[in-house]
C-alpha cells in the first residue's frame, strides 16, 4: 500500500485551523477528484451532505452518479457496494451511525471480509465503510455505540480510527486507495475538534497498521485510539503533578495491529493501560493486553490494566458522563500500577 | 355525520391533501394468474426446432449431471450436494439467455447453472467438494461465487448491474434465489435498490415449494412470490418452471427489456425440488411420496421430450444421443473427482489481504512449522 496522501502538483497554502470534519471532506473530494471508479453512497450523503456533512458540496461538484442517496437500507447499500466492486469501482458507503450499521453485518462478515480470500484473490473488495462511532455528543439511544470489537473480530477486515485532523486526511486517503476493505471509523465527537492544517500540504500518512507515539514517556503508557486519545493526553498532563511522565500511543490502526510499536513502548516503561470507550468484556482492551502480556512479560512491573466503556448498554446522554473513560479514571488505573512495589 | 354536517359548526372545510396519484400503474407489472405455459398449448407450435434440440440435450445433460454430483457424495468425493433434481429447466434456461458479457449469481444449489453456462463441473463443484470456496475467476467467467447465505447476493447483482451501466457498458446481470430466500431482507432490499436505480437485474426465484423442510404457505401470504414484484414498481412474471420453453421465453424477454434500458424483473418459477434438501437431509419427514409422485408426472424432460417427438423432432435415436453425451460428461465429471485435490495448507494465508499482516505472518510461520513436523514424523525422522 502507498504511504503518499499528497496531491501532486498542488499549490501549497498555509495552514490555518480546520475541523476533522472538514478534513474528511476533503479527503473525499481529492480521493474522487483523483480517481473516477470512487464512489460515494449511503443515506442522506447528496443534497444534505450527510448528517454530519462529511460529503458537503460533493453531490455538486461529482454528480449523482457518484454521489448517490441510496434507499433507506444497510444491508442493500453495503451489498450493492459489494457488486460494484466486483465490477471494478472503489465504493466509498457512509454509515450514518455506529448501531445503524448492524443490518449491514452480514454482507460485511460474509462477503466484504472473505470475497478476496473466497476467490483466490480474483475479487479484491476495496471498499472502505464509514461508520461515526462512540459516544460523548448527548445522543439519544442508538447513536453512541462503539462497535469496533465486532469489526476487529473478523478477519479479513482492516479496522483504523483517526483521532487527528491531519490523520483523518491522511488515513481516510489511505483507507480509499487500499485494494482491501477498510471499516473506517470516525470518533464522531471530535468530527469539531480543530487543528492547523492546509489541505494542501497534507503530511505524509503512515501506512494503515502503524501506531504512533504521541507523547514520550518513561513512567508508563497509555494505549488508546480515536475519542480517547485527547483524554490520555489530558490525563497524561495531569499525571505530571503526580510524577508520573506517561507515554500515550495512538493505535490508529485496530487491524492490522502494531504489535511492534506497542510493545517496544512498554518494554521501555514497564507498564501499561489500555483506554477505550467500547465496553471491557470482549472488546479490544482485552486482545492488547493479551498481546503486551505475550510479548512483554518480562518487562512489565504490574498487569497491563484497560479503562473500558462499563459493561452495559450504551447510557441515556445524561449519564453517559459515567460510562466514558474520563480523565479521572485513567489517572486511578495508572495509580494501581504497583508503584510502591 | 360530517363535520360540515355538524349543527353549530363554523363554515370549517378540511383542506384537501395535494394532489396523490400512484407513482406506477400497478396493472401492466402484474403478474399472470397462473403460471405461463408453452408446452402442451398451441404456441409450442410456434417454438424454434433447434431451441427445443438444445434445451433437450441441456435437460438430458442436466439430470445426469445432479444424478452423478449425488453420486459423488456418497463416495465421499463431495462433502455435500443440494441437487437441482427436477428443476434444470430453471438452471438450463438461466445460462442460456445470458450473453457472453452477462453476469450469473448464482446460489448454491445452482451449479447446474454455472455448468450449463460454460464452467467446467469440476471448478463448478470445488465449494462442494471443499477443497476451496469458489473454483473459478468470477471475472473469467463472469459468474458469481456459489452463495450460501440467503439472497445476499442478489444486492451483489444489483451493484454490477449498476456499475456496468454507469460505465456505459451492455450488461444484464440475472441472479437466482429460491422461494426461502424471498423472505430475507437481502430480497427486499435488492428488489427496492434495483426498481429505483432502474438496474438491468433479473431476479428468478426458483419456488420449489420448499425451504429445507418448510413449505411456501408457511414462507409467505402473498398471492404469489411473482406479486411482490408489484410493490417495488417492476413486472412480476409468473411462470411454470419445468417447461423449458416457456422459461427460456420469459427469461430471454426479462433479460432483453434489462438490456434496453427497462429495469429489473421479477420472475417466479414453479418447480418442484425432486430430492431432499442436500445428501444429509431426510425429506421423508415433511412431505409424502404422492406429492412427490404428482410432480413426476410433470418432470420437465418428459413434457419437452413429448413435444419434440409429437412434432417428430425426435426420434430413439436422437434421444440416445443425448443420454450418450450426457454419459460422457459423467463419466469424465467422475474420474476427474476421483483424483485427491492437491491442497496447499500455506493457501489460507495467501489471500486474507493483498499483503499479508504481520500476525498472519506469525501464524503462516507456525503453520509451516507444524507441517514439517508432521512430515518428519510420517517419514520415520522426527522423535
Amino acid at each position: 500500500m502507498s504511504s503518499t496522501t499528497v496531491a501532486p502538483g498542488t499549490k501549497k497554502a498555509a495552514a490555518k485551523p480546520a475541523s476533522m470534519a472538514q478534513a474528511l471532506q476533503r479527503a473525499l473530494r481529492d480521493a474522487m477528484a483523483e480517481d473516477p471508479t470512487v464512489h460515494v453512497m449511503g443515506e442522506d450523503v447528496g443534497a444534505l451532505g450527510g448528517v454530519f456533512r462529511i460529503t458537503d458540496g460533493l453531490v455538486k461538484e461529482f454528480g449523482e452518479d457518484r454521489c448517490t442517496d441510496t434507499p433507506l437500507a444497510e444491508a442493500g447499500i453495503l451489498g450493492a457496494a459489494v457488486g460494484m466492486a466486483m465490477y471494478g469501482l472503489r465504493p466509498v458507503v457512509e454509515m450514518q451511525f455506529d448501531a445503524f450499521a448492524y443490518p449491514a453485518f452480514e454482507q460485511l462478515a460474509s462477503h466484504v471480509a472473505k470475497m478476496r480470500n473466497r476467490t483466490r484473490g480474483a475479487l479484491p473488495m476495496p471498499l472502505t465503510i464509514r461508520i461515526p462511532y462512540g459516544g460523548g455528543i448527548g445522543g439519544v439511544e442508538h447513536h453512541s455505540d462503539s462497535s469496533e470489537a465486532y469489526y476487529m473480530a473478523t478477519p479479513g477486515l482492516h479496522v483504523v480510527t483517526p483521532a487527528t485532523v491531519e490523520d483523518a486526511y491522511g488515513m481516510l486517503r489511505e483507507a480509499i486507495a487500499s485494494d482491501d476493505p477498510v471499516v473506517f471509523l470516525e470518533p464522531k465527537r471530535l468530527y469539531w475538534s480543530k487543528a492547523d492544517w492546509s489541505p494542501d500540504t497534507p503530511a505524509a500518512v503512515a501506512p494503515i497498521g502503524k501506531a504512533v507515539v504521541r507523547r514520550p514517556g518513561r513512567s508508563a503508557t497509555l494505549i488508546t485510539y480515536g475519542p480517547s486519545l485527547p483524554v490520555c493526553l489530558e490525563a497524561a498532563e495531569a499525571a505530571t503533578a503526580e510524577g508520573w511522565d506517561l507515554e500515550v500511543v495512538d493505535l490508529r490502526s485496530l487491524v492490522p495491529f502494531d504489535d511492534e510499536t506497542v510493545a517496544a513502548s512498554v518494554r521501555r516503561t514497564g507498564r501499561a493501560v489500555v483506554v477505550h470507550e467500547s465496553a471491557g468484556f470482549g472488546g479490544p482492551g482485552g486482545e492488547i493486553a493479551a498481546r503486551i502480556t505475550e510479548r512483554c512479560f518480562h518487562h512489565l512491573e504490574a498487569p497491563v490494566l484497560r479503562v473500558a466503556g462499563l459493561d452495559v448498554p450504551y447510557p441515556p446522554p445524561m449519564l453517559e458522563r459515567h460510562h466514558l473513560p474520563g480523565v479521572d479514571r485513567v489517572l486511578d488505573a495508572v495509580a494501581r500500577l504497583q508503584w510502591e512495589d | 355525520m360530517t363535520i360540515q354536517e355538524m349543527p353549530g359548526s363554523t363554515a370549517y372545510r378540511p383542506s384537501p391533501p395535494p394532489a396523490w396519484q400512484p407513482r406506477t400503474d400497478p396493472a401492466p407489472l402484474l403478474p399472470d394468474s397462473s403460471p405461463y405455459r408453452v408446452l402442451g398449448t398451441e404456441a409450442a407450435a410456434g417454438a424454434d426446432p433447434a431451441l427445443l434440440r438444445r434445451l433437450y440435450a441441456e435437460l438430458v445433460r442436466g439430470r445426469r449431471y445432479n444424478a452423478q454430483a449425488t453420486a459423488l457424495t456418497r463416495q465421499g468425493r463431495l462433502a455435500v450436494y443440494p441437487s437441482s433434481t427436477g428443476q434444470e429447466a430453471c438452471e438450463v434456461a438461466a445460462a442460456m439467455v445470458l450473453q457472453e458479457q452477462d453476469w450469473l449469481f448464482p446460489s448454491y444449489r445452482d451449479t447446474l447453472a454455472v455448468v450449463a453456462r460454460g464452467l467446467d463441473p469440476v471448478q463448478a463443484l470445488t465449494l462442494l467438494r471443499g477443497d476451496w470456496h469458489t473454483g473459478y475467476d468470477p471475472r473469467e467467467s463472469r459468474i458469481a461465487p456459489l452463495c450460501t447465505p440467503l439472497a445476499t447476493q442478489l444486492p451483489h447483482a444489483v451493484g454490477l448491474a449498476h456499475a456496468a451501466r454507469l460505465k456505459g457498458d451492455d450488461v444484464v446481470a440475472l441472479a437466482m434465489v429460491g422461494d426461502g430466500g424471498t423472505s430475507e431482507g437481502d430480497f427486499h432490499e435488492a428488489l427496492n435498490f434495483a426498481a429505483v436505480w432502474q438496474a438491468p437485474v433479473v431476479f428468478l426465484v426458483q419456488n420449489n415449494g420448499f425451504a429445507i423442510s418448510v413449505p411456501l404457505a408457511k414462507q409467505t401470504a402473498a398471492p404469489s412470490l411473482a406479486h411482490k414484484a408489484v410493490g417495488y414498481g417492476m413486472p412480476g412474471r409468473l411462470v411454470d418452471g419445468n417447461d423449458a420453453v416457456a422459461m427460456h421465453e420469459v427469461l430471454s424477454e426479462a433479460v432483453e427489456r434489462a438490456r434496453r434500458g427497462g429495469g429489473p424483473t421479477l420472475v417466479e418459477a414453479i418447480t418442484y425440488r425432486m430430492e431432499a434438501h442436500t445428501n444429509a437431509d431426510d425429506a421423508t419427514r415433511y412431505r409424502g411420496d404422492a406429492e412427490v409422485d404428482a410432480w413426476r408426472d410433470h418432470d420437465p424432460i418428459t413434457l419437452l421430450e413429448r413435444e419434440l417427438t409429437t412434432r417428430g423432432l425426435l426420434d430413439e435415436d436422437g434421444i440416445r444421443q443425448a443420454k450418450e453425451a450426457a454419459e460422457t460428461m459423467a463419466a469424465d465429471l467422475r474420474e476427474r473427482m476421483n483424483a485427491d485435490p492437491v491442497l496447499d495448507p500455506m493457501d489460507l494465508f495467501t489471500h486474507v489481504y493483498a499483503e499479508r499482516t504481520a500476525q498472519l505472518r506469525e501464524q503462516e510461520s507456525q503453520l509451516r512449522a507444524e507441517l514439517e513436523a508432521e512430515a518428519s514424523v510420517e517419514s520415520g525422522d522426527g522423535r
